[in-house]
């Protein structure tokens, strides 16, 4: 009787409680949408609006720029969007490695006791985390405009590079199989420098003898290939560019839209990326590179082994967020002229006129990508973390 | 900054198209709040921008007047809204604005696939070609291996891309959103070619501020008439506009200019008396004053004086009346009649 009494009704348990408020809110959220959806389909059919997603798969009709797979004006919007993400993935990938070598660089002179190469440093992230990157690419883009010659007058500083104002021509090695077994030997040596690292450091920790892993395996990356290309008969001859009719052809082209893009977004980030740096080493008290040093260890070790693992668990994550704001500024090729995602996804709404899947795919786009980023990065967070002992 | 502007974009085409009363009675509604909100160009001389006093000139400015006029005598009842190629016709879908004048090529896709219905036409135009005079080229034909810069957002692009495929020629497209931009990078000569309509080319060789270093090549690559444009399914409103652009042609026809319209007024010819609204009919039947033409002509003028002011030949564009002549003079610009 008593227990019976004690017991209290199922609408006062909390946990009762939170959960019928939790699926309370997870209904009302999920009614909005379906609300919103259907309202909007509703309405756009009254309007006549044409709505989904067939338009994908019809012909695009117009041409890009550049392009990293083929493409012409007779391929479908959808290859044409794949264009562009390709185009935004490589300015993105690109300019995140730049950035974080950069941005290192700067950020470790900006603590050099050198007084010029501290100032230089400063100055430097001052001035470019200060303005806005959008004029820093429209400033970068005006430069190469102005600046580089036409076709005609080119810049040939020596046989296989030319700058001009259709952007910069790279000499590059004529078609041969010879190159795909060096990617292959090139791959092979790296899985290869994988497993003797492994195998290093196993046998550091057993008989406390050091192995060159760094020699070995440099020695490693640079031999395989180069013997791969003297066995395929070491092909020498060049794909030159030349210029014919209007504009050089051959070579590999760097046009002056990607140029300026990846300039400024590079400089741009890197500035902050260098404060961070500078923070994380910051972070690391005097206490711990002193003992370090009392124990012997030479400066590099000292870098390697104390200050950065522990420097790096304050770095990370606000490099990341640096990292993602890169991905995401480059949406603001489109002011420049660089066929990126946004531009191809542009042009696409304005000849179907499907403004809201239009936008919805860069916004999916532009998500998938950041959210792919942020994995990485927190899988290399957790690696990093301290591991308390 | 360009996301953010997207994603208010989308918000708020999904939260206006959410909210219902868009749709019905376009004229109540203007009526209501007192203007008219119109849809133009951010800046192209001759159509649509602020001249000196900051005061909107243009022939699409011209077409926005008349529809002033004929819902409310005064071609000041305007609210103008700047918009780029890109956002113009979500603007209208979502009822941001009542009617585009925005030198829009009227065409099949938009006219099915975009929900908005395109009135008569204001201007025709065609794609063409300007390359600097140093380049020595006499005809697009020659343009193979071209670098070619095309504004985005309009039919350009894929004109362009029709053309050169059609004619064998390998080309590459440098695309560019804003106006301003693209002439910067064509008079740098970051493009061997800038391709645009005709009347447009006009503008941006002026803009270049070197005209006489370039030329518009001879080749019209496309039909672009353009035509301003009101939200489909509002039919009265449609007519409205319609027929407040159509004045302006059929005044031309008959002779009646804004100097000679009170005159008019004692006309014995019956076409013109129900024209002037001086025999009733026409306004009724629109819904609108008797004197909504009157209005128009008296305030805007006719569509030759309008033409003539804006982009003719005594204005640094220096156009041509060409298919843009009435129909008597072996142009395009046809009326049908008013009764």
């Amino acid at each position: 009787m008593q227990t019976e009494q004690i017991k209290e009704p199922i609408w006062t348990n909390a946990t009762f409680r939170s959960t019928v408020y939790q699926i309370a809110a997870i209904v009302i959220v999920a009614l909005t949408a379906y609300y919103l959806f259907t309202n909007t389909t509703a309405n756009l059919a009254k309007q006549a609006i044409a709505t989904g997603f067939g338009f994908l798969s019809r012909e695009a009709s117009f041409e890009i720029g550049e392009s990293m797979i083929s493409f012409s004006s007779s391929d479908t919007y959808l290859r044409a969007l794949v264009v562009g993400a390709l185009n935004t993935i490589k300015v993105s990938f690109i300019g995140i490695i730049l950035t974080v070598i950069l941005g290192i660089i700067v950020g470790i002179t900006r603590l050099s006791t050198n007084w010029l190469v501290s100032r230089i440093s400063a100055v430097y992230i001052e001035v470019l985390q200060d303005i806005p990157v959008l004029l820093q690419l429209f400033f970068w883009y005006t430069i190469f405009n102005n600046v580089m010659p036409s076709p005609r007058q080119a810049i040939i500083p020596f046989d296989g590079i030319v700058l001009c104002n259709r952007g910069a021509y790279f000499a590059i090695p004529a078609d041969h199989p010879a190159f795909t077994y060096m990617g292959y030997a090139f791959i092979a040596a790296c899985l290869i420098s994988f497993f003797i690292r492994r195998w290093a450091k196993k046998r550091q920790e057993r008989t406390g003898q050091i192995f060159p892993i760094m020699t070995v395996s440099s020695a490693l990356i640079i031999l395989f290939p180069f013997a791969a290309w003297f066995v395929m008969g070491s092909p020498t001859q060049m794909n030159m560019p030349t210029l014919k009719g209007f504009n050089f052809v051959g070579g590999y082209n760097v046009s002056p839209e990607f140029g300026s893009l990846l300039l400024g977004l590079v400089l741009y980030t890197s500035a902050f990326v260098a404060e961070i740096v500078r923070a994380g080493i910051q972070s690391i008290s005097k206490g711990q590179r002193e003992a370090a040093e009392s124990l012997g260890l030479r400066p590099i070790f000292i870098m390697n082994l104390v200050i950065l693992p522990q420097a790096l668990r304050v770095i990370i994550p606000p490099l990341t967020s640096q990292l993602l704001n890169l991905t995401k500024n480059s949406s603001l090729a489109v002011a420049i002229g660089y066929p990126d995602f946004v531009s191809t996804s542009n042009t696409t709404i304005s000849q179907t006129g499907q403004a809201i899947e239009g936008v919805a795919l860069i916004m999916i786009m532009y998500l998938t990508i950041s959210l792919l980023t942020s994995l990485f990065m927190n899988w290399y967070n957790d690696k990093m973390a301290l591991i308390e002992r | 900054m360009k996301y953010f502007k997207m994603l208010t974009m989308l918000l708020s085409v999904l939260f206006i198209l959410a909210s219902v009363t868009v749709f019905a009675g376009t004229l109540d509604n203007v009526k209501k709040k007192g203007f008219i909100q119109v849809g133009v160009n951010e800046g192209l001389f001759g159509f649509a921008s602020p001249d000196a006093k900051g005061v909107w000139q243009g022939l699409d400015i011209d077409s926005a007047k008349a529809v002033s006029c004929a819902v409310f005598g005064t071609p000041d009842k305007l609210k103008f809204i700047p918009l780029s190629s890109q956002t113009r016709f979500t603007a209208l879908q979502s009822g941001e604005i009542d009617v585009l004048c925005r030198n829009a090529t009227r065409n099949l896709t938009r006219e099915s696939q975009l929900g908005l219905n395109f009135v008569t036409v204001n201007y025709y135009d065609g794609q063409g070609f300007m390359v600097p005079k140093s380049l020595g080229i006499k005809s697009a034909k020659e343009l193979s291996g071209a670098t070619v810069c095309v504004l985005q957002g309009t039919t350009t692009e894929q004109n362009a891309a029709d053309y050169f495929k059609k004619n064998g020629l390998e080309w590459k497209p440098v695309v560019v959103e804003s106006t301003t931009a693209i002439v910067q990078a064509f008079a740098s000569g970051r493009c061997d070619c800038l391709t645009s309509d005709a009347s447009q080319l006009a503008s941006q060789r002026i803009s270049t501020g070197k005209p006489a270093d370039y030329i518009i090549l001879p080749e019209i690559i496309s039909k672009e008439p353009l035509a301003p444009a009101v939200r489909h399914g509002d039919d009265q409103w449609y007519d409205i506009v319609n027929f407040a652009v159509l004045a302006m042609i059929q005044a031309e026809e008959y002779g009646i200019t804004s100097k000679n319209v009170d005159e008019m007024l004692k006309s014995e010819d019956p076409q013109i008396k129900r024209f002037l609204g001086v025999t009733p009919g026409n306004g009724a039947a629109l819904g609108l004053d008797e004197k909504f033409a009157y209005n128009i002509i008296k305030h805007v003028g006719n569509y030759g004086e309008s033409f003539d002011r804006n982009v003719g030949t005594s204005t640094p564009l220096a156009i041509e009346r060409g298919l843009n002549a009435l129909w008597t003079n072996g142009g395009l610009m046809y009326a049908p009649p008013f009764k």
